[in-house]
Formats: C-alpha cells, structure tokens, sequence
C-alpha cells in the first residue's frame, strides 16, 4: 500500500534521513522503532508531505506522491495522528472530531456515533474545549479526529508518549480493533515492546538509517533490539 | 459639566469607539491567524477612502452599489497583499513577514501620493450622515446613531461565521496549528485569504462611516488611525475578537471623553492612546481578555 524507496530528509543542513526503504502492506500494522532523533517523525512528516524530501519516492496505491501537499496526501486516505496528539485546543472535543472530516462531502454523522462508541469518554466531553482534556483523552481525541477522514492508512506518532500504563494500554487495544476493521496503520514508538507486540513488521532506525528490520515477534525476541530497547525499562523510561 | 454636553460627548464616544473596533477586528483576525501585526492595514483604510471617493464623487455609483463596490475592493486589495508580500514569506522567520507589512504600508502611502496627489479631498456625505439631529436638547451627528449600530451588525454576522460555519471552524484551527490543521486537509492559503477579505472588508465598512465623521481623504489619514487601531487590539488583547472591540470602545470613549472636559489636555489626545498602550503592555501585556492558554503539552 505505502512503499517508501531509498527516502532522505534534511533539516537545515542536519540529514535526519538518510536513504530509508520499507514497505507497509496493505490491512498491516508497521512499526518504525527507535531512539530519539532516529528520524522516525521525520519520515512520517514527510509522507504526509509537512517536509519535503531531498531525494528519494514515496509510493502509495502505485501512485507517486513525493513531494505532493499535504491536503492531496490526505485526500488519497492518509492520515496522521501528530507526535504530542496537537488536537485543536481551542475547538470543542465535537468540532475537532468534525475538522478531522473536513474534507469529506458525505454525511459523516455516522462515523462520529463510531468515534464516541470507540471513545464514550469523549461523547461525555462533546462540548467541552480540547484543550480542557486530559493527556489521555486528547490522545483518544487526536486518533478520533484522525478516523473520521475515512483513512485507508493511519499513522501514528509515538500514541504512548506522556500517558499512564493503562491509558497506553487502552490505545493499543484500540489500534488493534481499528486494524481488524481493515485500517492499515504505520506505528512509531519509543514503547518499543507494546509496539512489537501488535505490529506485523517492524523497523528499527538508528540515526537515518534502517538497522533491522523483521517480524514483530522476532524482533521481540531479537538480542541486540532486547539489549538497546527493551532491556533496561527504567533506563529507557528515565530518557522519556 | 451639563448632562446634555456629557450625553453627547458620550455618544460621540461610542461612534469613535466603534469605529476603532471595526478597524481594530482586521488587526487582531490577522494576528490571530499568522500572529503579524499587518501594519498596513492602516493604509488599506486609506485606499478604501479612496475607493469611496472615486465611486462617489467620480462615477457617481448610486449609494447601496458603492457601499458594495468599496467594500469588494478593499477585500480584494487585502488579499492581493496578503498574495504577494505575505504568503511568500510564509516559512520566514515573523521578523521578515513584518518588514514586508511595513514596507507595504510605505507603498500605499506613496502610491496614494503619486496617483491622487496629496492634497486633501472632501469625502462626499452620500449617504447624508454628516448633518445632526436633535434629540430632545442634544444635537447629534447623525452618522454617530448608525455606526454602533452598523458595529453589532457586523460583530454578529462575523461571530456567526467564525463560531457556526466550516471555514470559521477552519480559521480557528489555522490559527492555532497551521500544519496539523493543513493534515486535516485544509487549505490554509484560502482561509488566510478570507481572514485578509474579512479584516479589509470591516476596515472598508469603518471608512465609509469614517470618512462621515471627518471628512477629508488623504494618503496619510490611515496612519494615526491604523496606530491607535492596532493599540484598541492590543488593549482588548491582541488576537480576540471581543477583545479589539472592547479595546476600541475604551480608546474611543476615554479620548473623547478627555478632550471633552479637560480641555488643556486637547493637544494630547493622539499622545494618549500610547500613553494608554504603554501603561497596559506593563501591567497586562496580555490585553484585558488576551487569549487564554489553556493548551496541554
């Protein structure tokens, strides 16, 4: 479905990218695993076309996209759901579900019946301002805003990031059901463990580049992803 | 000190007030939406003075056509801006964006000076609202009674639509998050763009009812009030709606009030409003009802 080839990145002058190549399949769950600055939320932000990349193609559905506007990305049934969640403060829990359908022409009061059933939480919260949420809420509002699109592929920047065991854990379900509902969905996490364990496939980068890439069990069970990423949890927490 | 000279130095203070809010409602939507403090609006008032008098006094359009007319071209001309000196810049760093609107402003005023030269010409009272009424023992200029009025209608269709309609919704996501809210597919050159129309469009409606208060058009009749325009915004709290209107009843109502009954103070009336501005950018930077951050990081 999205295939990524040979992709580099520069920031001013700094290349945080450096030549990745991967494949996401079609109804999968994709990790991309590790530290921080590895480049991983770049390359999410230039498949959604926020950067732009030096070089490099990034197909989807065998249609070019390199180097497209966001909002032609988007309109081909890519989402994303933003590292820090960036749900719209300012708007209501409901006008950021609605904003999340902006481009569609159909009626999508279905779709947010879907959104409150998956989250009732934010049904309790409709009117409320965004930016009134918890951590965790926001988290179930920024992917509810990222369903409402209609996506054929969500990804998702680092969803643990800031929030209790048992609200990641929440997430992760969710990530799940929506996967089984035929959503592909592209997943970076510093939650190395959580990741592996629903993706299908995973992709460890190390500063710009992909250093192993396997199935998400054998990566689990892989000596040197154990030693860098699971290993020491308090260690890894503490740099978070 | 009678209540007459007060009830109509009051009304005169609402009539100003509500001028500076219309003008003052285009800074803060502008600010609000690419935090720049578009110093040529100002000036944009100055061609839609302009504008009026060629549609009035020149091609003589009938009344209701050249409302429409002046109105139109001011948002074009705030847009046509906004296209080529702002959008550009748009990844720049804020400094860059804020030379370019400052260099517009120098652009109009000069362009205006070229082509209509800078001598003063009348405004013409096409809608005959220079001449008083009396009510009871107070005189009042007529066109004092219609802008408060002309003020709720616009704040009200302009709450409207930035409060119940998709591209209000829009506007209010852009300006806090351009690049998440262009992932959610939106076009955010449009909605900059309407927020340009919108802003010029209020500041075209104040000038026409500017121009029945003090009526003389010339290339740099923008300056003081896009000045203490972008003060009443900041007073009010730059970037909120309610809050440049709040801030251009207070400029309005206090410079009135203080040339009224302190007479020796006549000569500082413009000195006031940055007296004003410095006292609030000291003790409240963030205005009377600045933007509230409840954001979570």
């Amino acid at each position: 479905m999205l295939k990524i080839e040979n992709l580099c990145v520069s920031y001013g002058g700094i290349e945080a990218v450096k030549g990745i190549s991967f494949e996401v399949p079609d109804k999968s769950i994709v990790t991309l695993i590790g530290a921080n600055g590895a480049g991983k939320s770049t390359t999410l932000r230039t498949v959604v076309g926020l950067v732009k990349p030096q070089s490099g193609k990034i197909i989807y559905n065998d249609k070019d996209i390199t180097g497209k506007s966001s909002e032609e990305i988007v309109r081909n049934g890519i989402t994303l759901v933003p590292e820090g969640r960036r749900i719209f403060p300012n708007l209501t829990v409901y006008e950021n579900l609605k904003i999340g359908a902006y481009m569609r022409k159909d009626d999508y009061s279905e779709d947010i019946k879907w959104v409150y059933d998956l989250f009732p939480r934010l049904k309790e919260r409709s009117w409320q301002f965004a930016g009134t949420l918890s951590g965790g809420e926001q988290q179930m509002l920024a992917v509810g805003r990222a369903l409402m699109s209609k996506p054929e592929l969500i990804m998702m920047d680092e969803p643990s990031l800031g929030l209790a065991p048992l609200v990641v854990k929440g997430i992760f379900e969710i990530i799940k059901e929506i996967n089984k509902l035929g959503v592909t969905i592209l997943l970076i996490e510093q939650n190395a463990n959580l990741a592996l364990r629903v993706a299908d496939q995973g992709h460890v980068l190390e500063t710009g580049r992909i250093k192993l890439s396997g199935k998400g069990q054998e990566l689990l069970e892989n000596a040197e992803v154990k030693a860098a990423y699971l290993g020491n949890k308090k260690h890894e927490l503490a740099q978070q | 000190m009678t209540l007459e000279l007060f009830l109509q130095n009051l009304a005169n203070g609402i009539a100003v007030g509500s001028l500076y809010a219309l003008i003052a409602v285009g800074y803060t939507m502008v600010y609000g939406i690419l935090r720049l403090i578009n110093f040529a609006h100002g000036d944009i008032f100055m061609m839609a003075a302009y504008f009026t008098f060629f549609g009035v006094a020149v091609f003589h359009l009938p009344w209701y056509f050249a409302c429409i007319f002046v109105v139109v071209l001011t948002a074009g001309l705030g847009m046509l801006i906004e296209r080529a000196a702002y959008r550009p810049l748009r990844d720049a760093p804020k400094d860059s964006v804020l030379v370019s609107a400052i260099g517009v402003s120098f652009l109009l005023e000069n362009l205006a000076t070229y082509l209509f030269s800078g001598k003063p010409k009348a405004f013409p009272d096409f809608l005959g609202l220079m001449s008083t009424v009396s009510l009871g023992t107070v005189s009042i200029q007529k066109v004092a009674l219609v802008v408060p009025v002309v003020l709720i209608v616009c704040m009200s269709i302009l709450l409207f639509v930035i409060n119940k309609t998709k591209l209000g919704m829009a506007m209010r996501a852009v300006s806090k998050d351009y690049e998440i809210a262009r992932v959610m597919g939106i076009n955010i050159n449009l909605v900059i763009a309407a927020t340009f129309g919108i802003g010029s469009g209020l500041a075209a409606v104040g000038v026409i009812l500017w121009g029945m208060k003090y009526p003389q058009v010339s290339p740099l009749m923008g300056v003081m009030p896009g000045l203490k325009c972008f003060i009443a915004a900041v007073i009010g709290g730059i970037g909120n709606i309610k809050g440049a209107v709040l801030g251009g009843f207070i400029l309005g109502l206090i410079e009135v009030m203080l040339v009224a009954f302190f007479q020796p103070l006549t000569g500082y009336r413009d000195a006031f409003a940055f007296i004003l501005l410095i006292l609030i950018l000291l003790v409240k930077p963030t205005g009377l009802i600045g933007e509230k951050t409840t954001e979570k990081v």
